[in-house]
């Protein structure tokens, strides 16, 4: 029998996972297909409590997360193509222009 | 419950597990990208399975229709193809460990701790009309700022792309 607990697990395993790639990675496309890992892993549990508690909250609220994404990339990403346009790359670490000039290495 | 379950849920879990440890950990943006695919679908099936099959199908359409082909192009413009070492680099392990480690002691506390209630079993209704009479009654102030917010990010990167192509036809 699959419990609440599984997919909850689940869920955060995902979420995690999604949380190392931000962490962890230094190209800024990455970083926003870790932030959807992490919105779809919200949205797994939020489904998951909606069975729970037997009412639909629970996917009206994934649905709002849903729509939050789409807004989030379609911004997202185009912010990221013009960075590239403008600087050539899209490593967090190479845009630094707002760094003290004194410690720019 | 029927006793395929299990199965169903195991093999969309190891489905979802594997494609996430690819997008977070793969060396080649590439196959990061690709490996989105899994995930999107990987969550849609288990939301089926949870019995939201309206939820599920919205996923597949906003996620691997729209947002997973977004995704694709932006990774297809930006990122040098040819130079597949350096595309995706590892920034310092030292720091993001100890997050990591400190974020799975949480949640692992806090779904193990917590008293949820008694599982119900699965009804597979339709829930298509039941959502569509909820979002227009209870969560109608939601919805409707909620359009207005996606207008208004859709009309933002519009104005965002055409301002570079104008740039570009002028020089």
């Amino acid at each position: 029998m699959i419990t609440l607990n599984h997919y909850l697990v689940l869920s955060a395993a995902l979420f995690v996972m999604g949380f190392a790639g931000v962490v962890l990675r230094r190209n800024a496309l990455v970083i926003f297909m870790s932030i959807e890992l992490m919105l779809n892993a919200v949205n797994l549990s939020f489904v998951a409590f909606s069975r729970q508690f037997g009412n639909l909250d629970g996917q009206l609220a994934s649905f709002f997360v849903i729509v939050l994404a789409a807004a989030e990339a379609a911004i997202g990403l185009a912010i990221i193509v013009l960075v590239f346009r403008r600087r050539a790359t899209v490593q967090t670490t190479a845009l630094n222009t707002l760094r003290d000039a004194t410690n720019a290495s | 419950m029927s006793p395929i379950e299990p199965l169903v849920f195991t093999g969309l879990a190891a489905l979802t597990i594997t494609a996430c440890t690819l997008i977070a950990f793969s060396k080649n943006l590439v196959y990061s990208a690709f490996s989105l695919l899994g995930a999107f679908a990987g969550i849609a099936g288990l939301m089926i399975l949870l019995g939201a099959d309206f939820v599920g199908v919205i996923q597949i359409l906003v996620y691997v229709g729209g947002i997973l082909v977004l995704y694709l192009f932006a990774v297809l413009m930006t990122a040098g193809i040819g130079d597949v070492k350096l595309s995706n680099p590892v920034i310092s392990v030292k720091i993001a460990a100890p997050a990591l480690v400190l974020l799975v002691l949480l949640l692992g506390k806090l779904i193990y701790s917590t008293h949820w209630f008694a599982a119900e079993t699965t009804t597979f209704a339709p829930t298509t009309s039941a959502i569509g009479e909820t979002l227009l009654k209870e969560y109608l102030l939601p919805f409707e700022l909620i359009s207005i917010l996606l207008l208004a990010a859709l009309v933002g990167a519009v104005a965002m792309a055409r301002r570079e192509v104008k740039e570009g036809k002028g020089s």
